[in-house]
């Protein structure tokens, strides 16, 4: 007889997500000893974290699918790519806010260690290979951003914003759980595997119910309507530098939990989810394209933006192939670098100690910032799907998948919200290029540049080199299947 | 060189241009100086390199040449460009624009002269794309491409109401194209390619094809312009800049009769067999209807405007003759029309220079003090007319002969657009030209200066060169066209046979 003896999981997979999590302790330890002094240095430390776990997220063996912790935690392309895009959106995050925060008075040591914490629960999300491991990834990234949206706490439009994030964000959670338990008693397991197996393909009222709760929960967490409310008011009150990052990195884990989900577990449910998915996507191209037109205030618009932004790739998933996978997760690359440079620019309209966010500030600013309005010119006409920017591959690829799955009706929806859109994107170039330059704004600050120049590259210079970035997806998208 | 052909470097040398614009610093008037002879310079060499390919060119061989292929997005999208009888001379006609569209910018254009020629040089490599690319996405690349540049040339540097045109311009445009990238998708999935070449050989099911069909219509349709969707032409063309709308009318809008002939014609045959009486019913009504309208304008720009909306009802009509007299004749036409009407807008940006204002009302007997300038100006109104001895006739005669041979009644109608096209034409010429010189506000007013002469010379030559001795061009569409013949043709006798042997095989 041999004795009980404890196994430990294989950690390699893990890595990442350990080194963070340690790493973020040893921040917490150092800001709580040296208290306000350790901003700076808590904040170089969160930088060096996260593009560290980077290096490691994009240095693992290409074709490596392992999982670990008995079967809870994944590593493969997929995860792989996606993280990759989460890290970059919270190393990027911290670059944005540094400048704000500080002019904003508002500069404590526990922000960064929030970023990290919430960048953990999204690796996990990402990773996430059963029900459990999904729900934890999830309420560890809700909770730090619950926290951060609230983080300009004497502002009463910040706090607000917290409030209303966890209350509606509490409710999805529960809805999530609920169908997760419906799941669980239908199939009697809690991995995604497991579920395959067990479902043979044919579903219970209960799993469709189960599905349905599911769908509704992780809606929520994108910003997909009919579960969109939040979205404007939460992106108008934060902070602006939490604002870029609601739209940047957790969308990434958000949309790769949604795919995990669906395609993971449900591989052979098509038929029941698809038409979910169909809905939403179109009501979220649509509410985006149609709400956004009125709207003045630039963060409000954005908002509405990335709400359509999601519909376009729920198409991707909507098709449930790989190559809507693989549509999915090139236009989560470029809308990372759409958003990000996008309020780069935004966080940059200051004059003094005052934040400039209605579209009207933005006049004239080819003349007083052609730079930077030639910039915001291409992240609009990108956002629009405008060849040859990367805006257009983005969409290119899930509208492609779309057809070849034949969901044309979906497709001819889509490219007509696309136009709709395109009109209030077009209405931002208008405002800068053609009507009458207002007072300069004072220059942009070191990381705001930084953060600009880099997804400007990416979106303007998209189209001469496709490959690694195709690539990627590519291999993202076959690990699934 | 570094693997790249001579029709890479017709796309690289204006972004070139553009890129050493956009590094000119410094003293302002010493700017805009530099900013255009570097923009002249570089539309000049541009030419010169497309003369270099034209002289590479076999114009007796109707397969795609000076072919180069470079790895794109997947192993089945290239970045494929080339040229064939149908798009050389249209390259030809757009490097050959440029330099008089920079010429007359040279005053025009006071404010933003930097970005101005960048966007325009830009513009250029957009258009050059259009007609090289061998690779339906990177076809849509370019075709899109071009509204972000003319969006901005029109908002800019702009009439009174130019927001409102260039929003009107973008998402009329925009709208037509989207339908045409999902039939490029559909297109792909069925054919594994987006590769020009092997799609000419692919047979698309008849049913397919119909749906392809009407997509790319949607596209083309708006960007020809053809009546009722041409409601974005008479704007755009009055507000933007007078070598924006020589673009606009001499380029942009062959680009809709380039992809007809490139696309709709060649791989969905049966359907533009099918549709062909739609689209001749469209093009009379445009012959007819905008000539009556364009009768009632007070705007210069706006006459101009309407004429080529009917005169491009002319092409259409020919194009879909699908007879060798009808194809040719809308080529050419196109051609004459790119040269005719860009120089009828640049006559319209000389007046407009001295008096600020494009109403007809405000001119009348400049002969008096603009002869040459009344000299041009008729050659291009009789050209536009289509007086033989003009290039404009070659065209018409020729898709009105293939029309007759097509349908002699549709040929009955699209007579009426030669008539009216006289009466709205000369009627424009004898008010502004003619009569006596009251206006006090004309009494001072130049004719050409060496600038304009320079510009407008080569054009007045070209109009009437080609009036009497069409053929060079004539000759390098003939291959390309024959074999168009050849494979529809085939294509329709296929259908027809198996539509016969249906009932026995049931």
């Amino acid at each position: 007889m041999t004795a009980a003896q404890t196994v430990l999981p294989t950690l390699a997979p893990l890595l990442p997500e350990l080194i963070l999590g340690v790493g973020v302790m040893v921040l917490i330890l150092y800001g709580a000893f040296r208290g306000e002094r350790s901003v700076e240095g808590v904040n170089v430390g969160a930088l060096l974290l996260l593009l560290l776990a980077f290096f490691v997220v994009v240095s693992q063996p290409a074709g490596l699918k392992v999982t670990t912790l008995s079967g809870a935690f994944i590593s493969d392309a997929f995860s792989r790519v996606m993280k990759g895009l989460i890290l970059l959106g919270s190393a990027a995050t911290i670059l944005l806010s540094r400048d704000y925060f500080q002019r904003e008075r508002i500069d404590r040591f526990e922000y960064p260690i929030l970023i990290v914490l919430c960048t953990i629960g999204m690796m996990v999300m990402a990773s996430a290979n059963d029900l459990i491991a999904l729900y934890l990834g999830l309420e560890l990234q809700s909770l730090a951003a619950y926290v951060i949206a609230a983080f300009h706490r004497d502002d009463l439009k910040s706090t607000e914003a917290g409030l209303k994030y966890f209350v509606l964000g509490a409710l999805s959670s529960g809805m999530l759980l609920y169908g997760a338990s419906l799941i669980y008693g239908f199939t009697g397991t809690v991995s995604f595997p497991g579920i395959v197996s067990a479902l043979h393909g044919s579903a219970s009222l209960g799993i469709v119910l189960g599905i349905v709760f599911v769908a509704a929960g992780v809606a929520f967490k994108m910003s997909a309507v009919p579960f969109h409310m939040w979205t404007p008011d939460v992106y108008e009150g934060s902070p602006t530098p939490v604002t870029a990052f609601f739209a940047s990195a957790p969308k990434m884990a958000a949309v790769a939990m949604t795919v995990r989900v669906f395609i993971g577990a449900f591989p052979d449910l098509t038929a029941v989810w698809q038409q979910i998915i169909v809905f939403v996507a179109i009501a979220s191209m649509a509410l985006g394209s149609f709400a956004a037109i009125g709207q003045r205030n630039i963060k409000r618009l954005m908002a509405y933006s990335s709400i359509g932004n999601i519909g376009y790739a729920l198409i991707g998933l909507a098709a449930g192939s790989q190559e809507g996978v693989q549509g999915v997760v090139i236009y989560m690359i470029i809308y990372l670098a759409m958003t990000l440079g996008a309020f780069a620019i935004i966080l940059s309209l200051r004059r003094r100690d005052e934040m400039f966010e209605t579209i009207d500030d933005l006049s004239g600013l080819s003349r007083t910032h052609p730079v930077l309005a030639f910039c915001l010119a291409m992240m609009m006409f990108s956002l629009a799907g405008i060849p040859p920017l990367a805006g257009f591959f983005a969409k290119f690829y899930v509208f492609a998948a779309a057809i070849k799955a034949g969901l044309v009706t979906l497709a001819v929806i889509g490219v007509v919200t696309s136009v709709v859109g395109a009109y209030y994107y077009l209405r931002i170039v208008k405002v800068m290029y053609f009507d009458e330059a207002k007072a300069p704004y004072e220059a942009m600050a070191p990381g705001l540049r930084i953060v600009l120049a880099v997804s400007s590259v990416v979106v303007i210079l998209f189209f001469l080199v496709p490959g690694p970035l195709r690539g990627a997806a590519d291999a993202a998208a076959r690990s699934l299947f | 060189m570094f693997g790249l052909g001579i029709l890479s470097g017709l796309l690289i040398v204006p972004l070139a241009g553009a890129a050493f614009i956009l590094t000119l610093n410094g003293d302002e008037e010493a700017v805009k100086r530099n900013a255009r002879w570097a923009a002249l310079a570089t539309t000049v060499i541009t030419f010169l390199l497309s003369l270099v390919a034209w002289g590479r060119y076999d114009a007796t061989s109707s397969s795609f040449q000076l072919v180069e292929s470079h790895a794109w997005l997947t192993d089945t999208i290239r970045f494929k460009l080339g040229v064939d009888g149908f798009s050389m001379p249209l390259i030809l006609l757009t490097t050959f624009l440029m330099p008089f569209c920079i010429g007359a910018s040279w005053h025009a254009i006071g404010t933003r002269v930097k970005e101005y020629f960048v966007a325009f040089l830009v513009l250029e490599t957009t258009m050059i794309g259009v007609f090289e690319a061998l690779d339906l996405v990177l076809f849509y690349l370019f075709f899109e491409a071009g509204l972000i540049p003319m969006f901005l040339i029109i908002g800019i540097w702009g009439g009174k109401r130019r927001i409102y045109a260039s929003f009107k311009f973008f998402l009329y445009t925009l709208l037509g194209s989207v339908l045409m990238l999902l039939a490029i998708m559909a297109m792909y999935w069925h054919a594994g390619t987006t590769d020009i070449p092997t799609l000419l050989q692919t047979r698309f099911p008849t049913g397919m094809q119909t749906w392809l069909w009407l997509a790319f219509f949607a596209s083309f349709a708006v960007k020809m312009p053809m009546w009722p969707v041409h409601t974005w032409l008479p704007d755009a063309h009055v507000e933007a800049p007078t070598a924006g709308s020589v673009i606009l009318a001499g380029i942009l809008l062959k680009m809709g009769g380039y992809g007809f002939i490139r696309v709709s014609l060649p791989m969905f045959p049966d359907a533009s067999h099918h549709f062909a009486p739609l689209v001749f019913a469209l093009s009379i009504i445009a012959i007819i209807f905008t000539s009556l309208i364009a009768m009632m304008q007070t705007d210069i720009k706006k006459l101009i405007a309407y004429s080529s909306v009917a005169h491009m009802g002319f092409v259409t009509l020919g194009l879909f003759t699908m007879n060798e007299q009808g194809i040719q004749g809308a080529l050419f036409l196109m051609i004459s029309h790119g040269i005719v009407s860009g120089a009828l807008f640049l006559c319209v940006g000389v007046v407009y220079d001295r008096m600020h204002t494009r109403e007809i009302a405000a001119y009348g007997g400049l002969v008096n003090r603009m002869p040459l300038y009344a000299v041009a100006m008729m050659v291009f109104t009789m050209a536009n007319v289509g007086l033989p001895g003009t290039s404009g006739f070659v065209g018409e005669f020729l898709a009105m002969t293939g029309a007759f041979k097509a349908n002699p009644t549709v040929a009955f109608f699209s007579v009426f657009g030669i008539i009216l096209s006289a009466a709205y034409a000369l009627w424009l010429y004898a008010r502004v030209i003619y009569g006596k010189l009251e206006k006090p506000s004309l009494k001072g007013i130049l004719d050409l200066d060496n600038r304009e002469k320079l510009i407008l010379a080569p054009l007045v030559a070209l109009t009437i060169y080609y009036g009497v001795h069409p053929a060079p061009i004539l000759d390098t569409f003939a291959p390309s066209t024959e074999a168009l013949m050849a494979s529809i043709k085939t294509a329709l006798s296929n259908t027809q046979t198996a539509a016969a042997a249906l009932p026995v095989a049931r």
